[in-house]
């Protein structure tokens, strides 16, 4: 920037309407009545939410698309690559094809049904949360209800300790140490013996229980429902 | 403040009032989401235009807003702007979006940007009040990069995510965490009063002390101390 052209921006500073500077800009002179108030807010806040629905209309959709996206790729790398997955749903204990009309999202539990190129079904990916060391951790894990075997498992969120309980989703030995396990999970000290066992974290106590216990209590909620259906050949 | 050039202006945000080294302002953010380098860049970024944007609109807009209601106004303005930069950071750049998360919302109460527009744009014209707000960004950038790059390389080893640090180094942890934060802006503090001071006494020594009849003054009693 050249400094003749400052000189010309502090030029127009000074011949600006600056009648009392202590109180800011604005309307001077008399109390305005409070239409004129209310009326220039009112407006305001128009214009402002004019512009957020306009931004809102072309960025929804794109932040729709990278979760969709994050979503299958999760989903993809738990149940071992599927070459599909549909959605269904656990209402009430049942295993549904879609939400019922008139049911709530929230009352019940989307899990994801992989299937091979073959058609025959690999397992089910399974979504769950519960707080962790400093916030809730969020993880989906793939589980196959013909041999009750974890796939394998992702953790989607979380804001564990970094360099401690934050290697629940870098720490591959931990992360790889849940394929092929039998539920119920049962988390050990080094080494993990049997089918049932997994290795925790030396100084992640929490956040290794946090991942296992979020596991059982999954399959417990959604498990008896999705053991009765393996060997389906889907829709 | 208006018979200031452009120059001075901008400089004035980037060194001598520098929002968070010298005037200690939105500390929240700077303390918050500077554990990597990248980070830093896009809060700095995020905050930037939100800054530059409200502070022009708020200079457009400062002679039809009553002043019984322009912070109602200003706030209003600042929280568009946000709203705005939150869409767009989580359309373009959800992974960033997602590392700062709710601290995006939370540059509306940043009270760097409400002090620009209330001590500066609210009384100039539209030139004038981006230059300001430019260069207050600047500085608050400035100040962000350094904490960013300081916690970075101490609590990762890395910068920008490439190892900077030899492969043996142990990362000091805290230094990622929110302690870290704070011991980082105490020394960078510290290292900035050191600095004024160390100028101001330099001026001193322009001027020698005259010292009591009979005493010796500092410099000379040196050497033989030594001797």
């Amino acid at each position: 920037m050249s400094t003749d052209q400052g000189d010309r921006h502090a030029k127009g500073a000074a011949t600006s309407p600056n009648g009392s500077a202590a109180s800011g800009g604005g309307v001077r002179g008399s109390q305005p009545s409070s239409l004129l108030l209310v009326g220039t807010l009112a407006v305001l806040s128009v214009v402002a939410g004019i512009a957020i629905v306009l931004v809102h209309g072309w960025a929804q959709p794109r932040i729709e698309a990278h979760r969709a996206a994050e979503l299958r790729q999760a989903i993809e790398e738990v149940l071992g690559e599927p070459q599909r997955y549909e959605t269904r749903w656990v209402v009430d204990g049942k295993l549904l094809d879609s939400l019922p009309a008139g049911v709530d999202s929230s009352a019940g539990r989307p899990v994801y049904a992989g299937y091979a190129a073959d058609g025959h079904m690999v397992g089910y990916a399974v979504p769950g949360q519960k707080p962790g060391y400093q916030d809730v951790v969020k993880l989906i894990f793939g589980y196959d209800p013909a041999d009750r075997k974890v796939i394998g498992m992702k953790v989607l969120e979380s804001k564990e300790t970094p360099g401690l309980g934050a290697k629940i989703t870098s720490d591959s030995a931990f992360i790889h140490g849940f394929d092929g396990v039998v539920a119920p999970i049962d988390g050990v000290k080094h080494p993990a013996q049997g089918p049932h066992q997994v290795d925790m974290i030396t100084g992640a106590t929490i956040s290794s229980t946090t991942v296992i216990t979020i596991i059982n209590q999954s399959l417990e909620a959604v498990g008896p429902a999705l053991d009765g259906s393996h060997g389906g050949e889907g829709s | 403040m208006t018979d200031r050039t452009g120059r001075e202006v901008f400089l004035r945000g980037v060194w001598e009032e520098n929002p968070v080294l010298v005037q200690i302002l939105g500390l929240c953010p700077t303390l918050a989401v500077t554990n990597s380098v990248d980070n830093a860049i896009a809060m700095a970024l995020a905050t930037a235009f939100v800054i530059v944007g409200s502070s022009a609109l708020v200079s457009l807009v400062k002679d039809y807003i009553p002043s019984q209601v322009r912070m109602s106004g200003y706030i209003l303005i600042i929280a568009t702007f946000v709203t705005v930069v939150d869409l767009i950071m989580g359309a373009v750049a959800p992974s960033m979006s997602k590392a700062l998360g709710a601290f995006v919302p939370l540059i509306v109460v940043n009270c760097m940007i409400l002090g620009r527009a209330e001590a500066f744009a609210s009384k100039n014209r539209l030139l004038p009040s981006i230059l300001d707000a430019t260069g207050t960004a600047a500085g608050f950038s400035i100040a962000l990069l350094l904490m960013g790059s300081v916690r970075e390389i101490l609590g990762s080893g890395t910068f920008l995510g490439i190892q900077v640090m030899p492969h043996n180094w142990e990362p000091w942890v805290i230094m990622i965490l929110p302690p870290g934060g704070f011991l980082t802006l105490g020394a960078i503090l510290m290292g900035m009063s050191w600095w004024w001071q160390r100028g101001e006494k330099k001026d001193e020594a322009v001027k020698p002390r005259r010292w009591p009849h009979g005493v010796r003054a500092p410099e000379e009693r040196r050497p033989e101390m030594v001797a």
